[in-house]
């Protein structure tokens, strides 16, 4: 089983980066192997969207969960969609988040804007 | 730290004057401009540029004549009538899509990136200041503000500042959506005439939208004293709390008018009511977190 | 002849000025393009007559013919479009609406053809008369970000033979130019403070930079200083009307009125307004 976490680095000991469409880096762990894999953001400098780019290429990852500081409205659908857990409100580091997400502390998303729900294909 | 986006719908009800006023007598924040198409806080603050950046966003399309074979496929296709009939980009009104340079037979449309203004970072005698200036004409000023909110974030998290003071744009699209994401309250600055009330009515809606607290304060309320007690009733009826009300007073102008807050040089009685608003706004701003603290 | 009445900083009194050059103006059109914050029709009072939606294409994609190739998501410049892995593992697509430009883009470059569009509604056209007005104004959902695309439907309905006059955005951005594009003549409004002036200076770089003949409309004359003034009379822009500071002006505005209706000497101001853009316009397009 393997989750997003966002980053400000690509190490296990980084900062999570409270941003998720424009976090930094997107260090992926896999929870029973423990190897990590780390995706530098392409998405940081887009100039609108950068939240369904960024859920769009973690959702390409297989990851069944995300740890964020917070998550706007278009990745959240985005993620929902694609089946992804989503955490908000993590801190510390990622290595702590991981504990944090395995230890049931963190708290789930909820959809906070519901004009935004994107339509999906019929 | 708290962040607080002074709005006011309309143009004119004061909005400037009172970011401005608040720079003066709120104690260790940062403020931010974010009427980035027609900023004026700056006239009033003096900023010291101490660092600049330049502000690309978008793309527009760029047509080589040498290459173009004129099949006028571009001119055929775009929905924004940016391509004119000589088969000329007209740069005004191409959004960027892509679409030409995609089927052009020929490659000979390129999407150039757009250069559209400046951001800054300026010591003020108040206090840091992050600003910005669109060029004109130019779009997309949504994501300019978000980008010197974020530096302004950034800036007041390492300052340590308790508080960061947001001059919104007018109007409620695009660049006030943007003014107000992650803020803890609005603050309302309206005037006492049917436009102002209609324009503030659309603010509130906003606020409704994305669930944040907005605070009202009539400006030049005893310019018409009924129809500022319709805004308030109004406001009430709608869960908008009343901060409090400035009057119309000419020392105000001569403020302005010698580039000075009022808080350097107006009337006693608009001074006074500014410290007012500031008491109601920040109790209730730092009174709800406390609130939410409990509950979690 | 489309006049537009404009001015970089909000709240000088563009609305006041657009309406009441309309009441003077007899047999006019009045568009009132200030589509986040319509307001002329508080000071007009028209008649409603009908309400139109204003509808812009969306994409909505035929799961039953998508392949799940991404090229739609890869061909919006806006990222309205994701394509995900979904729950059943099927591609899914996901089209988001607000974001979405219109352009066409996806439907037209889909390689299976799996992309059609439908219509949403960004916002109203609401239209009505008042005497020899006949008025119209868009009126921008909120959330919107479309403005320029209701500002130019607007616009159609300007009178092709007589005058019309638009009522612009404030400010100096993409809206406002959508606004005056195509315009014969352009009134800017400022008041004689600094945050006028300087908003003023931007907004005849824009007007300047789309080779619009224009003047300028001082309101509130008389508060303030001379650097208006002085400005105008460097660069050589006409000042066609003063409107002088006068707290019975404010009165009149804020409880909704208008001031042709309320005084002759103001209804003597905006009709000399009249003849001078008439008149300046004329010498430009003998100078041109």
């Amino acid at each position: 089983m393997k989750v997003c976490i966002t980053a400000s680095g690509a190490e296990l000991g980084s900062q999570v980066d409270p941003r998720f469409g424009r976090c930094q880096t997107f260090v992926i762990f896999d929870l029973e192997s423990g190897a990590i894999e780390a995706v530098s953001n392409p998405n940081i400098e887009t100039s609108g969207g950068a939240g369904i780019q960024s859920a769009q290429l973690v959702a390409s990852k297989g990851v069944t969960a995300v740890i964020t500081g917070h998550v706007g409205p278009n990745a959240f659908g985005v993620l929902n969609a694609a089946g992804v857990e989503i955490f908000i409100g993590s801190a510390g580091t990622v290595k702590d988040a991981a504990e944090a997400y395995r230890s049931g502390k963190l708290q789930r998303a909820q959809a906070e804007d519901a004009r935004s729900k994107p339509v999906p294909g019929r | 730290m708290k962040q607080i986006v002074v709005l006011s719908g309309k143009g004119g009800t004061g909005k400037t004057v009172m970011t401005g006023a608040l720079a003066a007598f709120v104690d260790n924040k940062l403020l931010v401009d974010c009427d980035v198409d027609a900023a004026d806080l700056h006239l009033l603050l003096e900023p010291e540029i101490i660092e600049r950046h330049e502000f690309r966003s978008g793309h527009k399309a760029c047509i080589d004549s040498g290459a173009c074979v004129r099949c006028a496929r571009c001119f055929e296709v775009c929905r924004f009538g940016a391509i004119t009939k000589d088969l000329q980009v007209d740069p005004g009104a191409c959004e960027g899509c892509g679409l030409c340079a995609r089927l052009c037979p020929v490659q000979a449309i390129r999407m150039a990136e757009n250069m559209c203004g400046e951001w800054f970072v300026s010591r003020t005698r108040f206090g840091t200041m992050v600003h910005a200036r669109l060029g004109a004409g130019e779009e997309n000023s949504g994501k300019l503000v978000a980008r010197i909110r974020q530096r302004g974030k950034e800036l007041a998290i390492a300052g340590k500042r308790d508080w960061v003071i947001i001059d919104g744009p007018p109007g409620i699209g695009c660049p006030v959506m943007a003014s107000l994401s992650g803020v803890d309250a609005v603050l309302l600055v309206s005037e006492p005439t049917c436009s102002g009330l209609h324009d503030a009515a659309r603010v509130i809606d906003l606020g409704k939208h994305f669930r944040i607290p907005v605070l009202l304060a009539v400006n030049k309320w005893d310019i018409n004293p009924a129809v500022t007690e319709t805004i308030e009733r109004y406001c009430l009826d709608n869960g908008v709390a009343i901060a409090g009300r400035v009057p119309f007073d000419r020392s105000v102008v001569d403020c302005v008018v010698s580039g000075k807050t009022v808080m350097e040089g107006a009337a006693e009685v608009v001074k006074s009511a500014v410290a007012d608003v500031w008491q109601n706004l920040s109790q209730i701003v730092t009174g709800a977190s406390e609130r939410n603290k409990e509950a979690v | 002849m489309i006049i537009a009445v404009a001015s970089g900083k909000g709240g000088t009194g563009k609305t006041t000025v657009a309406v009441n050059l309309a009441l003077v103006a007899g047999s006019v059109c009045l568009l009132d393009c200030d589509v986040e914050e319509p307001n002329a029709h508080l000071f007009l009072k028209p008649e409603w007559r009908e309400e139109t939606p204003v509808t812009v294409p969306v994409p909505e994609v035929d799961v039953s013919r998508c392949t799940g190739c991404g090229e739609c998501a890869r061909v919006c410049a806006y990222h309205a479009i994701a394509v995900i892995p979904g729950i059943d593992k099927n591609p899914q697509p996901l089209v988001f609406p607000h974001l979405c430009h219109a352009c066409g883009a996806c439907s037209l470059l889909c390689p299976t053809g799996a992309i059609h569009e439908n219509r949403r509604s960004i916002g109203i056209i609401q239209k009505g008369t008042r005497g020899s007005v006949s008025f119209a104004h868009g009126k921008m959902n909120v959330g919107e970000v479309l403005s320029p695309v209701l500002i130019r439907r607007v616009k159609e309905l300007a009178d092709s033979r007589g005058l019309t006059i638009i009522d612009a955005p404030p400010g100096t951005s993409c809206p406002v130019v959508a606004a005056i594009r195509g315009v014969d003549f352009c009134l800017m409004v400022t008041e004689p403070t600094p945050f006028g002036l300087h908003d003023l200076v931007l907004a005849v770089a824009v007007v300047r930079q789309m080779k619009i003949p224009f003047g300028v409309v001082i309101n509130r004359a008389g508060l303030g200083n001379d650097a208006v003034e002085n400005y105008c009379r460097v660069e050589h822009i006409p000042v066609l009307a003063r409107i002088p500071f006068a707290r019975e002006i404010a009165v009149c505005y804020s409880g909704g009125e208008t001031l042709v209706d309320k005084s002759l000497a103001m209804a003597g101001l905006f009709h000399e307004l009249y003849k001078n853009i008439l008149r300046v316009k004329d010498e430009t397009d003998r100078c041109s």
